[in-house]
Parts: structure tokens; sequence; C-alpha cells
């Protein structure tokens, strides 16, 4: 088993971060990889990203928000218990690289992912603006970590609760016009979102990475069910990606692809919220 | 006793049937569908076997079994000697017995077969290690001295499990890494339940443990650990991660809700149990009309589990004729006894599908006819002008082949590739061009067959074993 030993609720409940104990995957992973995890026998493999490290201690920590019925069972583990499955790390780091300015936009539960490769692309000499968003105060994660990993943050909620009320694309936007030199966007967060972004950046002509978020099993490129259409061709999101290059990607196919099981994602949201272990989902295995 | 009375002339027995779930049942579960012979029908079948003293059974088969050796012992009720004597050569018969294509290896050579039908070859087999598991007693085989040495084993399917079981007898210390969470390749993730049990694979897999392998599942090599690393801790590696790549038709509208891949399609019902979702989490799309593009046993196992996930219609869609279907010949005939409809000599040109939903609603098909014979010696499928139409399909799997998985290979340097990217190895001892790392199995030759993987295993096993212990 891989046990949690640190577990924090955020963003009102709907966010939960884990630490996990998994040195072997701690010693290895880079910014931008992802693990698969299954809490149990019965479980869904579920991929998220590693949000953080440290090696030294072998954790790894990842944040996810609940959607539906296998990170609603993940929310009800507590410290010292833990997942019978961790994989990983999986996919490919990102490509941190000196270029002068950028600007990493997260939403949502994006920021988790964004904010170690923002931190990274800090470290290593870039200027950092960023821009993260949530629909209001209260689901905003992670904005002290972030501000020690930009040098400029700019915060927008759709309800005006906080900072800027709008969307992140009005402050991604500002930030371009003020600001001809930078060189690379980084832009994580809900599909909508990130090809709206994507349209910003490529007026302004500026390279965009974004994190893609498909669906998948195994995550080793052996089966096919992550496939993005990226410059028009087939591409495992699992082994070629998570990222990509922003303005090459097939939004609209990522988008109906991400609704393949909607009415099964359903049902087995509601047996879990009826079953309380009752037997007629995997919550009691 | 008069001496007139002559003793009755010995009465022809016909091949021994084994019993099985009736077709219509079947066809909507996921249990074994022969129940395997009772010990009275093995020895009635084993008894049809005419002992010959050169048999050609064994030319046929890939790790040359004594078959005629362990059939006798079948026939005389000697079912523990029966099974010892599979063990010599073969390490999973429960499986083999299953799986095999035996019409093409031992049945297909023997000598019975000329004007009758051959000796259940395959069926005896399993019934010797059904019995043994069911009956028998827990043996252990002897073990020799631990030589201190370390092996790693990188893939759990058929070729890595037998160089394990190998290497533990010769006294080495295994060490198998598995990308899944459970070990078994395909045996697990691919090939169905309703062919072959899990739990037989489980009982395999937890034998090699009792031997005192560690399996360590969830290890990607390759990204959790590379081979260079390995091999700073073994003294050996054995590379046998099979053909874990999916291959697509290439054609438009793949990206529909409801296209699979083989790989995908028979993950999700058998590693992730689908079919039992939403007990189990993992869905399925749970298609009314399915076509399973391709012509192999992989084909046909998609086919037979889209008929027990619930599909009215369950299509097999081919380019070329039933007499060039590559799949074993009792698998055909399951599939069609359980309403398999197949659509022979006809090629998807492209799918169909709703844009609003994103679902699949059907595929264009191109029928075809057979031309000349091509490099192969089977007639080339030619397509007929203009005949197009379209099958209303809600789901797709596309099971026309697979291919080599670069994860592990390319972040293996030194290793030698060939065109399609598989390893280049020795064919007597699975060395490869990299110092102390050996390869079999699929990722090899590309896919092929369990015992395939397993003789592979096998030579490699013996390799590194004279390795370590006379060095190169
Ligand atoms: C590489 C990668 C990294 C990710 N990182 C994070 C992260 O750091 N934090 C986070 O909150 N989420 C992350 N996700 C998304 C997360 O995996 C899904 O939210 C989760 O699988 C939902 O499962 P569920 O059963 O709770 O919800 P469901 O009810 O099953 O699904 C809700 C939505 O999640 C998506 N989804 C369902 N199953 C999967 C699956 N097996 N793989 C991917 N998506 C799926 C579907 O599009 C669906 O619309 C990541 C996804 C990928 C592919
Ligand atoms: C659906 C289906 C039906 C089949 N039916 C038959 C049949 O009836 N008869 C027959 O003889 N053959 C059949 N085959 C073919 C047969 O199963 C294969 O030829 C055989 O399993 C190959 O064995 P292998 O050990 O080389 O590889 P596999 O069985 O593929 O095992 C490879 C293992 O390595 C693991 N792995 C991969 N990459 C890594 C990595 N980087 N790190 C760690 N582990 C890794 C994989 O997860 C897998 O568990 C079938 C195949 C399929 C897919
Ligand atoms: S060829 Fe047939 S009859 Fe002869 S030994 Fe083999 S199985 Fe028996
Ligand atoms: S998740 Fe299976 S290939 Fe990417």
């Amino acid at each position: 088993m891989f046990e949690i030993v640190e577990r924090q609720e955020m963003a009102q409940g709907t966010i939960i971060s884990n630490w996990i104990k998994a040195p072997k995957i701690a010693a290895k992973a880079k910014p931008g990889q992802f693990v698969i995890l299954r809490a149990n026998e019965k479980g869904e493999r579920i991929p998220l990203t590693m949000a953080d490290t440290d090696p030294a201690k072998g954790l790894i920590n990842i944040i996810y928000m609940v959607v539906g019925k296998s990170t609603a069972l993940f929310k009800t583990l507590q410290v010292g218990q833990g997942y019978i499955d961790v994989i990983g790390p999986l996919g490919q780091p990102t490509h941190l690289e000196k270029v002068g300015k950028v600007i990493c936009v997260g939403g949502g539960t994006g920021i988790a992912v964004l904010h170690p490769i923002t931190r990274g692309l800090k470290q290593i000499g870039n200027f950092v603006y960023s821009v993260i968003g949530a629909r209001s105060k209260d689901l905003l994660i992670l904005e002290d970590k972030m501000k020690a990993a930009s040098d400029e943050m700019m915060i927008c909620t759709d309800d005006g609760t906080y900072g800027h009320k709008g969307f992140v694309t009005d402050k991604l936007k500002e930030t371009l016009e003020k600001d001809k030199d930078i060189k690379l966007a980084v832009c994580i967060g809900p599909v909508p979102m990130m090809k709206f972004c994507c349209k910003v950046t490529k007026e302004f002509g500026v390279k965009t990475l974004v994190s893609l978020n498909p669906i998948m099993v195994d995550g080793t490129g052996m089966c096919g069910c992550c496939r993005v259409k990226v410059e028009g061709k087939m591409q495992f999101a699992c082994v070629d990606g998570p990222e990509f290059e922003g303005h090459e990607v097939d939004w609209d196919e990522l988008d109906l692809r991400l609704r393949s099981y909607m009415v099964e994602e359903k049902v087995s949201y509601d047996q879990f919220k009826e079953c309380h272990g009752g037997g007629k989902c995997s919550c009691c295995s | 006793m008069s001496e007139e009375v002559k003793a009755p002339k010995k009465e022809k027995i016909p091949r021994q049937k084994m019993p099985e779930q009736p077709a219509n049942e079947r066809r909507r579960n996921f249990e074994e569908v022969p129940y395997g012979y009772t010990p009275e029908l093995a020895m009635k079948e084993a008894e049809r076997c005419i002992q010959c003293k050169d048999p050609r059974c064994k030319q046929g088969c890939p790790v040359e079994i004594d078959i005629p050796g362990f059939i006798k012992h079948i026939k005389e009720g000697e079912f523990e000697a029966a099974i010892r004597n599979l063990w010599e050569k073969n390490s999973l018969p429960a499986v083999c017995g299953r799986v095999c294509p035996q019409e093409v290896q031992c049945e297909g050579l023997c000598i019975l077969g000329k004007k009758d039908e051959p000796v259940a070859i395959g069926n005896l087999e399993r019934f010797a290690a059904d019995y043994q598991r069911e009956h028998g007693k827990q043996i252990l085989p002897p073990k020799a001295d631990p030589t201190g040495k370390k092996v790693a084993v990188v893939g759990a399917g058929p070729a890595g499990l037998t160089v394990a079981g190998d290497l533990l007898l010769k006294g080495h210390d295994v060490h198998i890494f598995e990308a899944l969470h459970g070990p078994g390749g395909v045996l697990l993730y691919g090939i169905p339940e309703f062919r072959l049990p899990k739990a037989i694979v489980f009982q395999e897999c937890n034998f090699l443990e009792r031997m005192g392998a560690t399996i360590e599942v969830n290890a990607v090599i390759g990204r959790s650990e590379t081979v260079d690393e390995l091999l700073e801790r073994f003294d050996a590696v054995f590379l046998g991660v099979g053909a874990g790549l999916p291959v697509f038709l290439k054609i438009p509208g793949e990206h529909y809700i409801g296209v699979y891949s083989a790989n995908e399609y028979l993950t999700r019902s058998n590693l992730m149990k689908a079919y039992e979702f939403p007990v189990y989490d993992t869905p399925i799309v749970k298609g009314k009309s399915v076509a399973t593009f391709g012509g192999g046993n992989v084909a046909m196992d998609c086919a037979r589990t889209a008929l027990r996930l619930g599909a009215d219609h369950s299509y097999i869609i081919y380019r070329r004729s039933m007499a060039e279907l590559p799949a074993r010949t009792a698998e055909v005939h399951h599939a069609e006894e359980e309403g398999v409809e197949f659509l022979l000599l006809n090629n998807p040109t492209r799918f169909l599908g709703d844009d609003a939903t994103g679902r699949l609603t059907g595929v264009e098909v191109l029928k075809m006819e057979l031309g000349e014979p091509d490099a192969s010696g089977r007639r080339r499928p030619v397509p007929i002008k203009g005949s197009e139409y379209t099958v209303e399909i809600d789901t797709a799997v596309i099971a026309i082949g697979s291919g080599s998985n670069p994860l592990l290979t390319k972040s293996t340097p030194g290793l030698a590739l060939n065109k399609w990217g598989y390893i280049v190895a020795d064919p007597k001892t699975g060395k490869t061009m990299k110092p102390r790392v050996w390869a079999g199995g699929d990722i090899v030759t590309g896919s092929a067959t369990v015992i395939l993987a397993m003789g592979a295993g096998r030579l490699a096993s013996n390799s590194i074993h004279d390795y370590l212990t006379y060095g190169w």
C-alpha cells in the first residue's frame, strides 16, 4: 500500500491534497509528470499530476478536484490509509528552458499542475508573470505558492470576489499587449480555458504549452485511449505528452472524447452516494 | 473358454468432445466455455494415441513436449506422472492446453489426422494441468543451491514467467518487474476470462512467488527505472515486454466515442473487469451493434466479448475470406456458434459519427474480391470499385495487429532494433547487442503465440544460466 502521510482539504473540500509515500517515484519525478493511482482492487486507474515531490522524505504530492466516483472515493482516504497502486512517474517532463520572459496561466485545479512548472521556469532564471483564476475566492488554491514562484502575479475570479472580475484570458491578453518580450506561455486548466488562452496567444504569436487530460487506462502507450490530435497527427498523451504545443491541438475532439462515459460516470457516482459499504460499488472492497 | 471365440475387434474410439456451455447461454456470460475432460473422458481420449515410435506430433510442438509420453500416463490413470512429464518442457500447461493453435502444431501433424481426427492433444494437456491444480498435491519442484546471482526479468508475460521459473530452479535470485498492476501479460489483460480464467494465471504467478521470485508490479521500466539502472543491481536482465502498441486503421473518424483499439477494449474488460461495472469502477461502451476489424485470435476475443457485454449484433469485418482467417479454428467455430456475424471480403474506409455527441454511428466499407496470391502466398484482396456500403454500428474495435511499444527500447541505449522497432536478439540464445541483456517473446518476433514466447524464454534462460555459471 502507498500510504497517505498528510492530507489537506482545499477550496471548501472540493479539492484535496495528499502527500503519499512513494520513494521510488519521488526520486525520479520531474515537473510535468504524472502518476496513475488506484484506491482498491475494484478501482479505476486514475491519472493525476504530481503537484510536488519531496525526494528526501520519499513523498509525492497530488492535488485533485472531486468530480466523480473515483475522486470522491479518494476523498474518503485518510492519513494512515492509502492507495493499492501508484504507478509512475509517467509522461514526458516539461522541457524547462530559459527564454527570458514567460507567462503561466492556471485555472481551477490546473494551478496545481502549473505550480511546479512555474517554479522550475523561475528557478532557471526566467522572469515569470502568472495569472491564476477560479470561479470564486474560496475556490482559489495555491495562491501563496504561486506568488513565491512568480515575479508578478495576477488573480481573477469569475464572480469578482477576489482580484479581477472575469476570466484569466483577460489578464493574459492585457499582459501580452503590455509586454512584447514574452516568449512563452504555459496554460493549464479546464479544456475551454486552455482553448481560449491559445486563441489569445496565437494572436500574439507566442508559443504556448498546454497539459492535456484525456481519459487514460494504462498510461504506458499500450491502449490508445488517450489519443489526441496534434498538428493533425494522432498522439498518445500518456507517452508523447501530456504537454503539447497548444496552437496545434484539436480541442473540439478532446472535448468530445472527454465525454465518452458521461452516462456511466453518473451511474457510478450515484451508486457510490447510495452505497456506503452496501456492496453495490467498489467503496467497500 | 472355447478356442474359436476371437477377441472382439477393437472398436474405434471417436475423438472425445470436451463438454462445454451451450452457445446460447455462454454468449451472455464470461465463464469459461469448455468445462474440460472428466478423468474418464481423458483416459478414453488418451487411448486413441497409437504411441508412435517416431511421433510426428512432437515435431510440431515448439517446445518439444514428449507428447506420447504424457498421454500414456493419462491413459493409465497416472495423472501426476503426466503433469511431471509436461512440466519438464512446459511450465504453463494449463494455459497452453487452452490457447495454443494445436491444429497447426502438434495436432496438425498427428498421424491419426491423416484419415481421421487427430488425438486431442491440447485437451489432454489441459486436463493433466487442471487435474493437478484441483486434486493434486502442491508439489514444489526441487531447487538448486542458491548461486547468489541476481536476474531482473522485465515483463511478466509468458516469456518473462518462463525465464523466471527456469532460473529459480537453477538457484538464481529472480526479480520480475511488471508495468501493470498485475502479472500475466496478455494472459491477464488480453485473453478473456471465458477462454482463460484469470484464476489460472494468478495461480501460475503465485507458484513462482512460492518458488522464491519477487514480483514487483507497477514498475514501468524506462520510466520508474531504466535498464541501465537495473544492470547496476543485477547480473543479467531479460526483456520480455511484449508487443504492446495499438495499431489503428488510419481512416477518418477514429476519434469518435465508441472506437477502441483491441488493447483498450480487452484491457477494460479483462484487466479492469468493466463487465462488472458498476461494481468495478472502470466503464466500457456496451454497444448494441459492434464491429471488430481483423481476423485473428484477438479479433475473435473482441467479437465474443462484445456479445457478452450485451450486443445484439457482433460483426467481424475482415478483408480476406474465411479460409485466410488467422485465428485458431476452435475460436472461429466458437464465435460462429455464439452468433458472431462474419462480413468477409470487406474493408473499412471511414467511420461515421454524430458530430454533436461525438458518438460513432456507422462504418463505411468497401467490398473486396480475391486476386493473385501475394508474398505470403495468400490471395490478395482487391477492392471492387463503387461497392461501398454502410454498416450501422455504435462500437468499433480495431484488432488488426499490434506493434512494438517504444517506451522501454527508446530509453535503453545500446539495444539494436529492427526496422519495425523490435529488439534484435540471437534466435538461439536471446542475447541482444547490449551486454548482459537478453530478450524474447513478442518484443523480438512481433505478435506471435504464447508457446513461442515461452520457447524463447527457455532458450534465453539457458543462455543466462550459462553466462552466470561460466561467463560469456
Ligand atoms: C495526465 C493527467 C493528469 C491529471 N492531473 C490532474 C490533477 O492533477 N488534478 C485533478 O484534479 N485532475 C487531474 N486529471 C483529471 C483526473 O484524472 C480526472 O478528473 C479523474 O479521472 C476523474 O475521475 P472520477 O471518477 O472522479 O470522475 P468521473 O465521473 O469518472 O469523470 C469526470 C471527468 O473526468 C474525466 N475522466 C474520467 N476518467 C478518467 C481517466 N481514467 N483519466 C482521465 N480523465 C478521466 C472525464 O472526462 C470526466 O468528464 C488529470 C488527468 C490526466 C490525463
Ligand atoms: C487478445 C489476444 C488473444 C491471444 N490469443 C492467443 C491464443 O489463443 N494463443 C496463443 O498462442 N497466443 C495468443 N495471443 C498471443 C500471445 O498472448 C502473445 O504472443 C504472448 O502473450 C507474448 O508473450 P510475451 O511474454 O512476449 O509478452 P506479453 O504477454 O505481451 O507480456 C509482456 C508484459 O510486459 C509488460 N511490460 C511492457 N512494457 C513494460 C515495461 N516497460 N516495464 C515493465 N513491464 C512491461 C506488459 O505489461 C506485459 O505484462 C493472443 C494475444 C492477444 C492480445
Ligand atoms: S502423432 Fe498422434 S498418435 Fe502419434 S504419438 Fe503423437 S498424438 Fe499419438
Ligand atoms: S493511456 Fe493507454 S495509451 Fe495512453
